[in-house]
């Protein structure tokens, strides 16, 4: 096992370059050094000499990728690449272009993204998968088919729509809810309700039809055959059998993406103005702050092999018979 | 299955206790329902609130609640003029020759060496309080050398437990103008004022190359470093010198660029564990203004509160003559500010905006075009109304049109359109007329722009009303209004062009041209093809090359565009700030300016020279009369529109007259929050009839699912 993890943190470093030299291809092209000076520095009456300035005070003067002025090895150091990405594996994020501390920005947004996102998983996992036993209850039947049906409107409309819905319904007409903001401690309650929801229902439709998949794969296996025959009824066979089975690919899907919930959704966070992490990359995209674009491209692709990761070791926990070799 | 219940009794509970406190849709705490408190929503949060830095009008609307510069504009008169913040008059200016020697003030322009402003500041005016100016019992600095230990529990300034203040000096004026060239900070000015104030250049110079000796995490300290045209005579009079004579300088006067910095908040906010914990100059203002920044979320809000320190000022007693009548004089000589505290939220999306204005959690709000019409119709005169919905709410209207203009321009250093022959410029002419501005207006904007007739906007000085205003070349005067010249007029200057029918005789095809513009997303598709519509009907067949921004401008520096869509919004309200505009000397490819057409007219810049040197007299709008004259004539750009603001406000804020130049207003608004919290009581009264609804609806369709599980149970038992 710590083998296989240490392999897998070797592993992680290749990715972690290349994610982090696609990402520094993808933001330069788009945005010259002199550009993020000038989105710094304002479009009026800024002079060459001050971008100039701008880009030397924060290393953005060097060469790309390739310094053909330096000798040795400062060939590949003196680069706007190798100066940029070390510290980043130091998780050492420093400051955004605009002078702001990354970690404490970070530090601050992840609360409320976690307050939205957390309840989010727990309470659509529940609802997902009590539909997707009725739905496996009701097998074959027009009720079925109907719940199918339904799931593949849902999951053909837009989030947007839901989020726009939720609004107008609960905000706007039965004033049920503020329509959008945040507070802190427990006054965030009222504020999380709805975004809880729209997460909750618009994520019915998919999660329905996936845990049903897997609750029907079972329910064709031999030891539930068994259970029928000695005469369980079928809630019992469901809810004792089939569905502690099943959650062994349910529980590692939602490991996988425990590490990412903190980073949470940009669009929900807009549209309820929650303070949260969903639209600090955006936003930095939108201003071409580089430094704040490279470090949560890095920390998203570092949380994301962690998942993977936690993934493997779940398996593990869960079902007896995988070894991490 | 518990954790559900448990999240519904805590909603249940909730919902229980706001019931007692008021609409469960609030999104304020309870407590702050009858206070004096201003909402206002934020689209997108401000990048600097360093008043050296800071430059838009988001920010603007920010930091000039906290920071004063000497002078300001007057919230009521128009045309806007300046008056004393804090200076106790208007700068009294000189000028000198190259020798040294006192001018008489009709000296002409030319044979100024330089101007002197004396600005004079009132005694007792004293800082917020912060902790920069906190001493011990020894007179040393409490908080000028802390550590990471220090900043325990502290997460804003105002979070120390011990706040000083001290008197505002003229040297706190002077260091703020030696931190606009300061080699870290960056101000967007400091190229532009390095021109302009003597001895500028080479202070900027000298700390520059002094900084690089210092270890740039200490503190760099500019008191020792002098200016030659910038000092403080004595404690409240200080003097700038500026090179030639330059009176607009007087509009700098009244932006937060020339606001006071005390070097103890910049030695204070160059401490390291400070800066690690997000608490810079940039995010947390110290100023001398109505209010104070008590909490900066950049994610979420920001919270001004009256600052305890301010120095008084009075809601003013004058104003235009329909300002009595409209009820804005009824707090004449009240002291300011009347409301206690500003909260700045961040609402990225404006539906939800929307609609919390419409439930009355904001005090104002813009106006969408998704929203338009929902709030605003025509009337008979083709004046913009209220809807009646809107009318009910006692919601008020206000329009301005901005001192700004949107244009397309033409590079005068392209082959095709570029040139002042008389056949280059008839092909401008032509296209003048051809584009329909008052189409674009109507359609684009929802009626939200005047249609240009020049580059200056209504309510600056030279803007003309009625026939003597219009441009000629583009329209008639018919009827008591301005009527564009018809598409006939515009082909016949086509064919004295070259280009009859729009034929390039080169080719023997259509004229080809090329219009480049930021953008070309799906949205701006529909404004695109408007634009090529507009050439079609000269038979010009246009190629657009819509680009992102940052490629459009590069573009525009090295002159690779041919014809392209702009805009520019004033610094302040005198024509030199838009005629400078096609200054040649301004010009983007050669100086690197803001002249992006690349203008270039020896006789357009001799009256230019002149003009932007005269006080507003007949002689000044008989040179900006021939000015406009020669750019109606060459028509570098199609003078676009000029967009007209309109902004709603609920009827309990009393004192909203929109100025489009001053920021800094929140303090003459009052807000009546007894009615404010009734009405929004009113309007938010929960309806639960859907609610019930959904729950029958959910009970009636599950209904059938439960007859067929009790079936299905049977027949279990049974088998």
């Amino acid at each position: 096992m710590t083998q296989y993890l240490l392999r897998r943190v070797l592993y992680a470093f290749p990715i972690l370059v290349g994610v982090n030299l696609i990402t520094f291809a993808l933001f330069f092209v788009v945005n010259p050094p002199d550009d993020m000076a000038r989105m710094q520095l304002g479009h009026k009456h800024v002079t060459q000499e001050a971008i100039e300035k701008w880009k030397h005070e924060r290393g953005y003067d060097l060469p790309l990728l390739f310094n053909t002025q330096a000798q040795g090895m400062q060939r590949l150091t003196q680069t706007i690449f190798f100066q940029k990405s070390v510290n980043l594996f130091l998780f050492r994020f420093g400051r955004s272009d605009s002078g702001r501390d990354i970690v404490a920005d970070i530090k601050e947004r992840m609360g409320p993204s976690l307050a939205i996102a957390v309840p989010t998983l727990l309470l659509g996992l529940i609802v997902n998968i009590t539909f997707a036993l009725l739905l496996v209850f009701f097998r074959r039947t027009h009720f079925e088919l109907s719940g199918l049906a339904a799931c593949v409107v849902l999951m053909s409309t837009s989030a947007l729509f839901y989020i726009i819905a939720g609004q107008y319904l609960f905000g706007k007409v039965m004033k049920l809810v503020p329509i959008s903001g945040y507070g802190g401690g427990m006054s965030a309650i009222k504020f999380v309700l709805l975004p809880v929801l729209v997460g909750v229902v618009s994520g019915i439709g998919s999660g329905v039809r996936w845990y049903r998949t897997l609750f029907v794969e079972e329910i064709e296996k031999d030891y539930v055959r068994t259970a029928r025959a000695k005469g369980l009824t079928e809630p019992k066979i469901l809810f004792r059998h089939v569905l502690p089975n099943a959650l062994i690919p349910i529980l590692t899907g939602v490991v996988a993406i425990l590490p990412l919930l903190f980073l949470g959704s940009l669009l929900t966070e807009s549209f309820f103005g929650i303070p949260g992490l969903g639209s600090y990359t955006i936003d930095a995209i939108s201003r071409q702050d580089f430094a704040i674009v490279r470090a949560m491209v890095f920390l998203g692709s570092a949380l994301y092999i962690l998942g993977l990761v936690l993934t493997d070791i779940s398996y593990t926990l869960v079902d007896p018979r995988v070894r991490l070799e | 299955m518990r954790i559900i219940l448990r999240f519904a009794y805590l909603w249940l509970l909730w919902l229980g206790l706001s019931g007692c406190k008021g609409p469960l849709n609030n999104p304020y705490p309870a407590v702050e329902r009858d206070r004096n408190i201003f909402y206002a929503a934020l689209a997108e949060f401000p990048k600097h609130l360093d008043p050296a830095l800071a430059y838009s009008a988001d920010e603007y609307s920010l930091i000039n609640q906290t920071y004063e510069p000497p002078l300001q504009y007057h919230y009521l008169q128009r045309p806007y003029v300046l008056t004393p913040l804090t200076a106790a008059s208007l700068p009294r200016v000189s000028y000198f020759n190259a020798q040294g020697q006192k001018l008489p003030e009709s000296t002409p322009a030319d044979q100024i060496a330089y101007s002197e402003y004396l600005i004079t500041i009132r005694p007792g005016i004293y800082f917020q309080p912060h902790p920069a100016f906190a001493k011990d019992a020894s007179g040393h600095f409490l908080y000028h050398r802390l550590t990471a230990r220090d900043l325990k529990n502290i997460h804003s300034p105002m979070d120390f437990p011990v706040l000083a203040s001290r008197e505002l000096t003229a040297e706190d004026y002077v260091y703020q103008i030696k931190r606009l060239v300061h080699p870290k900070v960056h101000s967007p000015i400091a190229g532009l004022m390095q021109e302009h104030i003597v001895g500028l250049a080479e202070f900027a110079q000298e700390i520059e190359h002094r900084y690089q000796k210092i270890d740039p995490q200490e503190f760099f300290d500019l008191r020792p470093y002098p200016i030659r045209g910038v000092y403080a005579l004595d404690r409240y009079r200080y003097v700038i010198r500026i090179r030639g004579k330059y009176p607009q300088f007087k509009y700098w006067l009244a932006m937060p660029f020339f606001a006071p910095i005390p070097w103890e908040v910049d030695r204070f906010y160059q401490q390291l564990p400070l800066i690690e914990r997000n608490l810079t100059l940039d995010w947390y203002p110290v100023g001398t203004g109505p209010y104070l920044l008590a909490e900066n979320n950049p994610n979420r809000r920001i919270v001004l509160v009256k600052n305890p320190n301010f120095h008084g000022e009075t809601y003013p007693s004058e104003g235009e003559s329909a300002d009595t009548s409209l009820g804005l004089l009824r707090d004449a000589g009240q002291p300011l500010p009347f409301i206690d505290e500003i909260q700045f939220i961040l609402e990225r999306e404006f539906i939800p905006a929307w609609n919390k204005f419409l439930q009355g959690y904001y005090e104002a709000s813009g106006i969408s075009s998704d929203s338009f019409d929902q709030a605003i119709r025509f009337g008979a005169q083709n004046q913009a109304e209220l809807t009646e919905e809107l009318k009910a709410k006692g919601i008020r209207l206000e329009t301005a049109v901005a001192p700004s203009i949107f244009y397309l321009g033409f590079n005068m250093l392209d082959p095709v359109v570029g040139g002042l022959e008389e056949t280059k410029r008839k092909l401008r002419q032509a296209i003048a007329i051809a584009i329909d501005q008052e189409e674009y207006i109507s359609i684009f904007l929802n009626g939200r722009g005047v249609a240009a007739q020049g580059v200056l906007p209504p309510g600056i000085f030279g803007y003309l009303e009625g026939p003597q205003g219009i441009n000629r070349y583009v329209y008639t005067w018919k009827n008591g209004e301005p009527q564009r010249k018809s598409i006939e007029e515009a082909r016949k200057l086509l064919a004295e062009a070259g280009y009859p029918g729009g034929r390039d005789p080169s080719t023997g095809g259509p004229l080809l041209l090329y219009l480049d513009t930021p953008g070309g997303g799906p949205e701006d598709k529909a404004r695109l093809s408007w634009y090529r519509k507009q050439f079609e009907k000269l038979g010009i067949e246009l190629v657009i090359r819509a680009t992102d921004y940052n490629r459009f401008q590069q573009k525009m520096r090295v002159g690779l565009a041919q014809i392209f869509t702009w805009g520019w919004n004033a610094d302040y309200p005198d024509p030199e700030n838009f005629f400078f505009l096609l200054y040649s000397k301004n010009g983007k490819v050669k100086y690197g300016g803001e002249n992006a057409a690349n203008y270039e007219n020896p006789e357009f810049d001799r009256l230019f020279e002149q003009m932007r040197n005269l006080d507003d007299t007949p002689a000044r709008l008989e040179l900006i009369q021939k000015l406009t004259e020669i750019l109606h004539r060459d028509a570098p750009w199609v003078f676009g529109f000029h967009p007209k603001n309109f902004t709603l406000y609920h009827g309990w804020l009393a004192n909203v007259k929109p100025n489009q130049m001053a920021t800094g207003t929140l303090k003459y608004l009052r807000l009546d929050s007894k009615q404010r919290a009734q009405l929004r009581a009113a309007w938010n009264r929960p309806i639960l009839w859907p609610l019930y609804l959904l729950l029958l609806g959910l009970v009636i369709g599950w209904f059938p699912a439960w007859l067929k599980y009790r079936k299905r149970m049977h027949e279990t038992a049974l088998a």
